[in-house]
């Protein structure tokens, strides 16, 4: 019986995956689901067992199973691991997620799962945190915290009882990396976290999922139940989200596992030192656990020696949007932004030029080509007015209005604030109001200068809408207040970054806000 | 005092470690205790951060984002509230970055805020508007015709507060002040983002909410969304007085916020070492009654009770009683009159009241309503302690690690106290309820007891005595205590009682009703599980065996070492706010100020050298005993200051038949009470807000009352008494309340530290204040009981004569409820009837389905004594068999029922069990139709001749 392996995956699902695997059994083949390997245009990808290894043929119709068996299919791909896009990769995480059978305890464990448990489990906590710690492991939910160290307080942290909490909202426009290893390889997860658990002295972990994540709800449920044996002493349970983004942020995660309204809490205390149920408790997102049974296994050397700067490692980059080879791409830092876009992504999938791209989620910056040889970086970012997050690129082309793009920074904000902290709570709301006014003076031409700036006509007790100043340039100056407000004075991320996208947007593309073009790439 | 804010220094102090940082604000070096936020720090060194979402009464949140700071070498700006200080820090709270910042949030809270300060009820009182004020804000450049959460209804149902959720801020501390402060968790905020809001519930109005109209979240309010109705009608206030609640015996001090003569608003005194800043619904809000147009203003005579009353000058009223109670003693000798003490009034009232029956009366025919609640705690306490009063303060509960509460229901009883045992509760405390009905402590929000004891009415010393048992037969006894401390002999004459099987929870079980495993467990963990304090209430007294329960609660705090210190011993949760001090003042027929007996030689001598006369050495007669006495034709006339016995008493009947056999019966109240019906002489009284003096609460907190307003009846009930007493010749010329309480301390060795200034300046004292305890006492029996040894007393279980039978085949016990206090005279004379308008007979589903009584039918309520109707209310919250109402409405006449069996020791009533029997009804019995007609002839009144 020929067999054949199919992605059970959201994404390949989507694509008809379902369907062409029933074909596949229909015709008497032995199909195994895995998750994907990650490049969407090749989806439904069928890989076909022969003697010569796995063949692949993507993407593949339902109705074309015959041409497949027959190897004559015209999208016939070959070992699809050889194929550039994956040969380029440098997959530590991602390693198995593709081609294993998610939920075989057997698959995972011929594919060197559990090593780096036993190592770990073998070694003193102390040791396995200095391991992370030398590996250069960051948080790769956004903030790039240095894991270690994170894992360090927790373990020196006094209590009896500790939890690890994975991360696993992903709830970033264009990300996706959490869901494909959660529901391509969950036992790498599982073994991240009961090596953190060891680390740190935890006896039970919970794993925050969003709830679109349907797929991998069920499938870490049923990975838990399989290895259960495996992690105890430790143990895992799966917490489905209600829809916030917010809970996202670690410490409205915590509460919202604790049964309270999803609210970002004020720091200190550290989640490290009084997190879950005021317990020390390890917050990780999903990539950054799952980076951690490669680093127990292969040496923290053997992570440490990839990457560029302060930035160690390999990334997951999702490529998304406009862009011809959506997908993630596990590459070690250092990668050009315009690598990633253009050699990797292909440019854009309608085949016009790029205009922008947002790197790190609804949050991000956007950055225009010209700034395309950016580094893969943290620092970098940072310091290029952008943020990494985790690490979703998604790409527009010429036909974008980056005024629209941010008043929908702003509108994401006022959709997802919760409610607690002013700048965020009124303000995002205040910056679409801003950005309508923008939208509305720059078209059809500037406004005409009237007596709209008297001083009397500003008067608090106005509440007439024409006593303020709606030309596009008062209103940009007060969108760059109110951008200053929400970036310093916000509780957390939500609010406080938000005006990267905002600014970045303004700053980089004035012309879509009714001011002048900036000077061509010429004056740099 | 004028009107200045009590100054919020944002955060709560930090926990004590005992370890202090340095640090640099604004270039001033600071040292102040590890864990102070920024904002507390710079607060208290004079520097106030602006701030929204701060309250020194809450947990800092963060939201407001107002007090942001400067911190070297830390990137952003930190929120001061939520930043802890520490050591070296170097911080900035005024620089330009940080007002554009401020400001920038400012523009944002005033862009959804409606702009109608001028016209709006918190003018000048409003956090939001000063804050304005303070950033400099001068402009709102969003304009007007952005999104806002202006134009939502008002919801104005309470009865002494509205919401208006136009002007919130969404700053969360309401919502933080009901969780935090009052533990109800009534509200939430609702919705996220732009749209959140503040929901009482699950969106209901307040008044249909779980809200227990506490005010915290009014008070918590910085700007005008909850706001007292009454600002809203008067304006805000222009002076503060801060006195002493009037109701229950925790003893709240409130600053009285007065607009010239008229109360604009009470509000809890954050200094207030018995509430911290907090309060209930009776003493927030429900102080209308001393405007209410039922008060009597002028005295009144008549010589029968089916007479009409006569109003007359105060001149006449006090020659009459005076002419009459000298023409009763001529007549039938001295000790046929007597008189009753008010737990309501001050301890200088209370004080004269007494003075002027042992020095003008010439017997000791006093007594007062603690007679009827807490005597047995007297007896109980002074013989296995030697002092009569609770062994510690309200603070002590929050080093409490086990809480046992009998008999007591501090949420409905005790409101401001139950708030703190809810927050030690939450932070982890244990809890073990030993009561009949499920009172809402047994299970409310993160609040769950370990163990509920639900024992049968009656049972009380069955169930301790068998708790005694487990912990003596387990070997869960304090003996290095029990050496150190008590009676070894008696401890082992006591060991060897509570061992006896007869007395093993297995073998009580079946009179108690209790589960055997749950009272061991109880047992083990009120043993073994560190800081245990026992709360009681008038559950332990009012029965047979009152003052053998009394004492079998002090038997378990001795034999397990839980006495002495902070966090344990043994607490009587006093009923009213001033039945420790009517009892401390010598309220009792056998005992003078400060609980010396009568016929003890030395402290006869004392008062008889101070007051110049030969004061009698035999007690005098208890209350029932005056009424027996007065049906028996020896007992002629009686003046009562501020108790309405006609409705407190049991057995309604006998009080009824005892007054109605006096010849002068002078009644002391603002209102025509019940017990007035039968009255004489009727003398209006003066309320708290009208007088001076000390109130002493259940933790022997001596409190100043102060007068904010002139006394509408024209004079304060201390000169009443006075006018009373020189009329009958007694030589007493007191200016001030303050010359009293001198005398009270001269003569009363544990008030020898008492004095008004020292009250004033120290807020409080704890009795004793003497030499001894300079600074007061706020634990009690440190080092050593202050008999000497703790006497253990064997309390062996006697069931009540109150039995079942196929008659009354129920058990009737009474209580009270939250929003009333005692008689209901003063808060049914407020709109706290909102909450409850009458009172219901609770009965549980069974009963009430064999008895095919539906719940809010009218049913009959009949015992031996008598019977009375009222309506039903379905619940569970009792046992089977088990039927429970309260006595705040004079309609229901709920004493009409119960009998004139007591407390053995006390004559304390046995309130608590009645055997009973229920039935549908179609009206009023004949007792309250006859009544009725009784107290509307009764109350007609014929003004004074034109004046």
């Amino acid at each position: 019986m020929t067999r054949v392996f199919i992605s059970a995956d959201m994404a390949s699902v989507a694509l008809g995956a379902d369907q062409v695997a029933q074909a596949f059994v229909d015709a008497g083949c032995e199909v195994v689901r895995t998750g994907s390997r990650g490049l969407f245009s090749i989806e439904p990808l069928v890989e076909v067992e022969t003697a010569d290894g796995r063949i692949g043929y993507g993407p593949v119709a339902a109705d074309e199973v015959r041409t497949v068996l027959d190897g004559a299919h015209p999208n016939r791909l070959g070992d699809v691991a050889a194929l550039p896009f994956f040969a380029a990769q440098q997959r530590f995480t991602f390693a198995r997620c593709g081609i294993v059978d998610p939920l075989s305890m057997a698959d995972y464990a011929a594919h060197g799962g559990w090593t780096g448990l036993d190592i770990a489990r073998s070694a003193d906590p102390q040791a396995v945190v200095d391991t992370v710690k030398a590996s250069g492991l960051r948080g790769r939910g956004g903030a790039g915290f240095p894991t270690g160290i994170k894992w360090q307080t927790v373990l020196d942290a006094p209590g009896a009882e500790k939890y690890i909490v994975c991360n696993a909202d992903e709830g970033d426009s264009g990300t996706f990396a959490d869901r494909m290893l959660m529901e391509g390889d969950p036992f790498c997860l599982i073994e991240g976290m009961a090596i953190a658990a060891h680390a740190v002295g935890a006896g039970h972990g919970y794993i925050y999922i969003r709830s679109e994540y349907a797929f991998a709800v069920e499938t870490m449920r049923k990975a838990i139940e399989l290895s259960a044996a495996r992690i105890a002493p430790f143990t895992l349970e799966v917490r489905v989200g209600a829809g916030a983004y917010v809970c996202g942020e670690e410490t409205a995660l915590l509460d919202s596992i604790e049964g309270k309204r999803g609210q970002v809490r004020a720091k200190p205390p550290l989640p490290a030192l009084a997190g879950l149920f005021g317990r020390p408790t390890v917050i990780n997102n999903v990539l950054s656990l799952a980076a951690v049974p490669f680093i127990l296994s292969a040496g923290a050397e053997a992570y440490a020696d990839v990457g560029f700067g302060r930035s160690r490692g390999t990334m997951p980059v999702q490529l998304a949007g406009n862009v011809k080879n959506g997908g993630l791409f596990e590459v070690g830092f250092g990668i050009t932004l315009g690598e990633l876009v253009n050699d990797i992504g292909g440019g854009t999938a309608s085949g016009r030029p790029v205009r922008a791209v947002q790197v790190g989620g609804p949050l991000g910056a956007y950055f225009p080509p010209s700034m395309f040889d950016l580094p893969f970086d943290y620092e970098a970012f940072t310091q290029a007015g952008g943020l990494i997050g985790h690490a979703g690129i998604t790409v527009f082309d010429d036909s974008v209005d980056m005024a629209h793009m941010a008043r929908f920074a702003m509108e994401f904000c006022a959709v997802e604030s919760c409610g607690k902290c002013t700048p965020c709570r009124i303000g995002s709301t205040r910056g679409v109001e801003i950005m309508d006014r923008i939208i509305a003076a720059r078209i059809p031409e500037p406004a005409p200068p009237t007596a709209r700036t008297g001083t009397l006509e500003k008067a608090l007790y106005s509440r007439s809408p024409d006593r303020i100043d709606v030309s596009p340039g008062a209103q940009t100056a007060l969108l760059r207040d109110l951008c200053d407000t929400m970036k310093y004075g916000s509780l957390c991320a939500l609010g406080g970054f938000t005006p990267y996208p905002v600014l970045s947007a303004l700053d980089h593309f004035p012309e879509d806000f009714g001011a002048p073009a900036p000077i061509p790439q010429a004056a740099e | 005092m004028t009107f200045t804010r009590e100054t919020d220094h944002g955060t709560p102090p930090a926990l004590a470690t005992g370890r202090n940082v340095t640090l640099t604000i604004d270039g001033e070096a600071v040292t102040l205790p590890e864990g102070t936020s920024i904002m507390r720090a710079a607060s208290l060194t004079g520097t106030a951060i602006p701030k929204l979402c701060a309250s020194d009464n809450l947990e800092s949140f963060g939201s407001c984002r107002l007090c942001l700071v400067e911190i070297e070498g830390r990137a952003g700006y930190p929120a001061s509230c939520t930043t802890p200080i520490a050591e070296g820090m170097v911080v900035r709270t005024q620089t330009d970055r940080l007002k554009q910042l401020r400001r920038g949030v400012m523009e944002l809270y005033i862009s959804d805020h409606p702009l109608d300060c001028l016209t709006c009820a918190a003018n000048g009182d409003c956090e939001l508007q000063d804050q304005a004020g303070a950033v400099g804000l001068r402009d709102v450049r969003y304009g007007y015709d952005g999104a806002t959460n202006m134009g939502q209804p008002k919801d104005q149902s309470n009865p002494y507060f509205d919401f208006d959720p136009s002007k919130c801020i969404a700053c969360s501390r309401c919502v933080r002040a009901c969780d935090e402060v009052q533990g109800t968790f009534a509200l939430t905020m609702e919705g996220r983002g732009f749209d959140t809001k503040v929901s009482p519930s699950q969106g209901q109005d307040f008044l249909s909410s779980e809200c227990v109209s506490c005010g915290a979240c009014v008070q918590a309010c910085p700007t005008a969304t909850l706001i007292e109705k009454k600002v809203v009608e008067t304006g805000t206030p222009d002076r503060a007085v801060v006195t002493t609640c009037a109701y229950c015996g925790v003893g709240c001090t409130f600053r009285a916020e007065m607009r010239g003569q008229e109360l604009v608003r009470m509000v809890p005194w954050k200094e207030g070492k018995a509430n911290r800043g907090h309060s209930c619904v009776k003493g927030r809000f429900a102080w209308g009654y001393a405007q209410h147009q039922d008060r009597i203003l002028k005295p009144m005579i008549r010589s029968s009770i089916d007479q009409p009353w006569r109003e007359v000058s105060w001149d006449e009223a006090i020659a009459h009683t005076a002419r009459e109670f000298r023409r009763i003693q001529d007549q039938y000798g001295a000790r046929a009159i007597g008189g009753i003490t008010s737990s309501r009034c001050t301890n200088e009232e209370t004080f004269l009241v007494q003075k002027m029956i042992r020095q003008g009366f010439g017997n000791n025919n006093v007594d007062t309503c603690a007679r009827v609640c807490h005597s047995p705690t007297g007896y109980g306490l002074k013989t296995t302690f030697g002092t009569s009063a609770g062994t510690q303060d309200f603070d002590s509960v929050m080093q409490a690690d086990v809480m046992l509460v009998i008999g007591a229901n501090p949420t409905d009883a005790h409101p401001v106290f139950a708030s703190r045992m809810k927050k030690r509760l939450r932070q982890g405390a244990r809890l073990i309820v030993v009561d009949p009905r499920r009172i809402d402590l047994i299970r409310s929000p993160h609040v769950e007891a370990d163990h509920h004891l639900p024992l049968r009415p009656g049972t009380n010393v069955a169930v301790l005595t068998a708790m005694a048992h487990v912990i003596v037969t387990e070997k869960l006894c304090d003996e290095a205590f029990i050496r150190a401390r008590c009676d070894w002999d008696e401890f082992q004459d006591w060991a060897d009682f509570v061992s006896e099987p007869a007395r093993s929870p297995e073998a009580t079980a079946p009179l108690t009703g209790v589960p055997a495993e749950e009272l061991r467990a109880a047992a083990r963990l009120y043993a073994t599980g560190g800081n245990a304090a026992i709360y009681y209430g008038l559950g332990v007294t009012e029965h047979s065996q009152g003052s053998s329960t009394v004492m079998a609660i002090a038997n378990l705090a001795m034999a397990t070492g839980n006495i002495g210190r902070p966090g344990v011993g043994v607490n009587p949760l006093r009923g009213q706010n001033n039945v420790q001090g009517a009892c401390d003042m010598g309220s009792f027929p056998h005992e003078f100020s400060g609980y010396r007996h009568v016929s003890d030689d030395d402290a006869r001598a004392m008062f008889e050298s101070a007051w110049g006369v030969k004061l009698d050495s035999e007690p005098g007669l208890r209350i029932p005993n005056m009424l027996d006495a007065a049906t028996d034709g020896t007992f002629k006339g009686i003046f009562i200051q501020g108790e309405d016995i006609l409705q407190s008493d049991p057995n309604t009947h006998h009080v009824a038949a005892g007054l109605a056999a006096m010849e002068c019966v002078v009644v002391q109240d603002l209102f025509l009470n019940e017990t007035a019906n039968y009255a004489h002489v009727f003398l209006p009284g003066s309320t708290f807000l009208e007088k001076d003096g000390t109130f002493t609460n259940a933790e022997r907190r001596i409190q100043r009352v102060r007068k904010v307003m002139a006394p509408l009846n024209g004079h304060a009930d201390w000169e009443i008494v006075q006018l009373l007493a020189q009329a009958l010749g007694l030589d007493w010329k007191y200016s001030h309340p303050s010359e009293i309480m001198d005398e009270i301390a001269a003569l009363t060795p544990t008030f020898a530290g008492v004095h008004y200034d020292r009250l004033d300046a120290e807020g409080s004292l704890q009795w004793p204040a003497n030499e001894a305890a300079p600074d007061g006492t706020p634990t009690m029996h440190i080092d050593g009981f202050v008999r000497g040894k703790g006497k253990f007393v064997v309390t062996d279980y006697v069931a009540t004569d109150e039995k079942t039978g196929p008659r009354f085949p129920l058990l009737l016990t009474t209580g009270r409820i939250l929003s009333h206090y005692n008689v209901g005279a003063q808060t049914r004379r407020t709109a706290n009837t909102a909450w409850h308008p009458e009172d219901r007979l609770e009965i549980h589903p069974v009963d009430a389905e064999n008895r095919g009584i539906k719940d809010g039918d009218w049913v009959s309520l009949r015992s031996r004594a008598g019977e009375t109707t009222l309506r039903a209310l379905i619940t569970e919250r009792v046992a089977p068999g088990v039927v429970y109402t309260t006595f705040h409405h004079p309609d229901t006449q709920a004493n009409v029922i119960t009998t004139d069996y007591s407390d053995w020791a006390t004559n304390c009533p046995e309130y608590k069990v009645t055997a009973v029997q229920v039935g549908l009804s179609n009206g009023p019995s004949d007792w309250q139709e006859d009544y009725a007609e009784h107290a509307r002839q009764s109350r007609r009144i014929i003004p004074e001749a034109a004046e």
